[in-house]
């Protein structure tokens, strides 16, 4: 197992980075930050279900859009960030539960072609509910309300206190998230991904556990779509459509999809080329697209995967 | 009455695009066993190449139709030669995720080499025009699609069906080992197969820049049309896709006439039921 000493040093070295980076970085940099944590939660939750479970979803997005919309009307009406995070989780985890049911009948392109689908009905319901959702222009004006716990109210409104917030709440989810991998949970859907057909023989019901799965993906999709809301303050149906799908499923890819802190290496990659390239050229779509072109031919087990295992070092299932 | 027969043949042009652009990717997908997602980007490929020869050379229509498909299928021999070819054997994510990274790829370079414009040339001389049909004038160009697209569909049928050729690439569909035992070599049968399949996207693209303007974000809309197509009428099924496209051509036109609040809706409903209760689809066999 890997609890020495670096993995140590690399946490803290980490912690307090994150945590002084708006003492030292401007406004954008706090923003750029608070964009890979959203990617982070966004990829972790949708790997638990490709490189965990083995089912490649292109419907992620739906979920994010739910947990946005649902977090943004309620900010709009009732002015508490615990609740419309809650109450954006909540929904995004109902929608999946009932979509990844029919869903998690199919695997292999089936289930792709499936999530996308649903994905994209959800993008055109909310392109189209214009009464609720705002139609094409979306929501604005969503407020950053601020965090009323037991006897205090914490006031976010600014960038670097809203940094905080989900600094907090990244850092719990990603914990949350690394206990699940090690639980029998965990150990099960990847008995699952590394065979269906062993895992039925032991007696592991495949499709209730290929939900659970599903679930949760969706639960870490609503959150990171509930915490967009109060950040942008404004949300279009763009956040809904199948290339914001590709997102997640390309840090996932970018990181390494067998190691678990792939997708949040991932996600700081995914942001940082991005955000390079962006400033260099217009052609950030390029860069990106030989990126993923070059990790599929020659580096399928992603920038993580491939250091680990120069450094002989890799622990965790498949190449 | 009149107005439900007239919008039923609107619907039917449209069909027709959604079969040549879902028949490339039907034909790729049984063959190759690759769902390609750059499927869609090869079409807006040719529409700009057609767009660029005809709408700014000012060179002949069908010559620029001709170059477009032929120009798109060197693309896709490229493509199948350096990129394609190292997937058959992985696992799907890595497939998928690959021909995701060529849409990335061609539609930035689209983007870079015409800019984000809207660009709408105009319709050929010899079919401008109208002719009554059903108490309205129709346009001539839709008929000559309409005509367009059966024949294509006959030409792949017979293609397929009736030549050696076509038994060939069939046997090395079936079994790449048993094709390869036969003596026939089998990546330049993909190759050739995947520049077909290619060139059907662009005769798609190059046809379609008469009626609809050509922009970058066309490959990214397409490519989900072809999808719901192509599985609504059976992955990998030629007489599935066409099926297929005529139950999209007219799902879209009617319901945007009759409810238009579901038109974008109604589409991936039908995909979603299709997968749910018959994941091979309508034609789908196995």
């Amino acid at each position: 197992m890997r609890s020495d000493w670096r993995i140590v040093m690399f946490a803290l070295v980490g912690a307090a980075v994150l945590f002084t980076a708006p003492l030292w970085t401007g406004a954008f940099g706090v923003y750029l930050l608070m964009q890979m944590m959203l990617l982070c939660i966004f990829a972790l939750g949708f790997n638990l279900l490709l490189g965990y479970t083995g089912l490649l979803s292109f419907g992620q997005a739906g979920f994010f859009a739910v947990g946005a919309y649902v977090c943004a009307l309620i900010l709009l009406k009732a002015p508490s960030l615990l609740l419309g995070i809650a109450g954006g989780i909540v929904a995004a985890g109902l929608v999946a539960l009932v979509l990844g049911y029919l869903s998690v009948k199919l695997t292999e392109i089936y289930f792709s072609m499936l999530t996308l689908s649903f994905g994209m009905m959800i993008h055109s319901l909310v392109w189209r509910w214009r009464d609720v959702t705002g139609g094409d222009d979306g929501l604005t004006g969503i407020p950053r309300a601020p965090l009323q716990l037991p006897g205090v109210s914490i006031d976010l409104s600014r960038l670097s206190s809203y940094y905080y917030f989900m600094l907090v709440a990244t850092v719990l989810a990603v914990w949350v998230m690394h206990r699940i991998v090690r639980s029998p949970l965990g150990l099960t859907f990847q008995a699952i991904r590394d065979s269906a057909v062993r895992a039925e023989f032991v007696g592991i019901s495949i499709r209730r556990f290929r939900l659970w799965a599903f679930v949760i993906a969706g639960l870490y999709a609503g959150l990171a779509g509930a915490m967009v809301a109060p950040l942008e303050r404004t949300i279009t149906p763009t956040y809904a459509h199948w290339v914001a799908s590709a997102e997640p499923v390309l840090a996932a890819l970018i990181g390494g999809l067998y190691v678990f802190a792939g997708p949040i290496v991932g996600a700081v990659l995914f942001i940082g080329i991005k955000e390079i390239v962006v400033r260099a050229t217009d052609h950030w779509m390029l860069v990106m697209g030989a990126v993923v072109i070059a990790i599929v031919l020659g580096f399928r087990g992603g920038v993580l995967g491939t250091i680990l295992r120069w450094t002989e070092r890799g622990e965790e299932g498949k190449p | 009455m009149e107005s439900y027969l007239y919008q039923g043949l609107v619907g039917l042009t449209y069909s027709m695009y959604l079969w040549l652009l879902a028949a490339g990717l039907t034909i790729a997908f049984g063959v190759l066993g690759v769902l390609n997602f750059s499927h869609g980007a090869l079409f807006m490929l040719g529409a700009y190449l057609a767009f660029t020869i005809y709408g700014v050379f000012g060179i002949n229509f069908w010559l620029a139709v001709l170059i477009s498909a032929l120009g798109v299928a060197l693309v896709g021999a490229v493509m199948e030669r350096f990129f394609f070819r190292h997937i058959y054997r992985l696992e799907l994510p890595f497939q998928l995720l690959l021909t995701y990274g060529l849409v990335l790829v061609i539609d930035d370079v689209v983007k870079i080499i015409w800019g984000g414009a809207f660009l709408v040339p105009p319709i050929p001389p010899l079919l401008d025009g109208a002719v009554p049909l059903f108490g309205r004038p129709f346009p001539v160009y839709n008929l000559f699609i309409l005509a367009v697209g059966v024949l294509v569909g006959v030409l792949i049928w017979l293609l397929f069906d009736k030549t050696w050729w076509g038994k060939m690439v069939r046997a090395a569909a079936w079994s790449r080992e048993m094709g390869a035992t036969l003596g026939m070599n089998v990546p330049r049968v993909f190759t050739l197969v995947f520049m077909f399949a290619a060139a059907l996207a662009a005769l798609g693209g190059a046809l379609s820049i008469p009626m609809r303007p050509v922009s970058p974000g066309l490959g990214i809309a397409m490519i989900v049309q072809a999808f719901i197509v192509t599985v609504i009428g059976g992955l990998g099924n030629l007489q599935g896709a066409f099926l297929g496209a005529i139950i999209v051509g007219m799902l879209t036109t009617y319901s945007t006439m009759l409810f238009p609040l579901f038109e974008l809706f109604l589409p991936y409903v039908l995909m979603a039921a299709v997968l749910i209760l018959r994941p091979q689809g309508l034609l789908g066999g196995r």
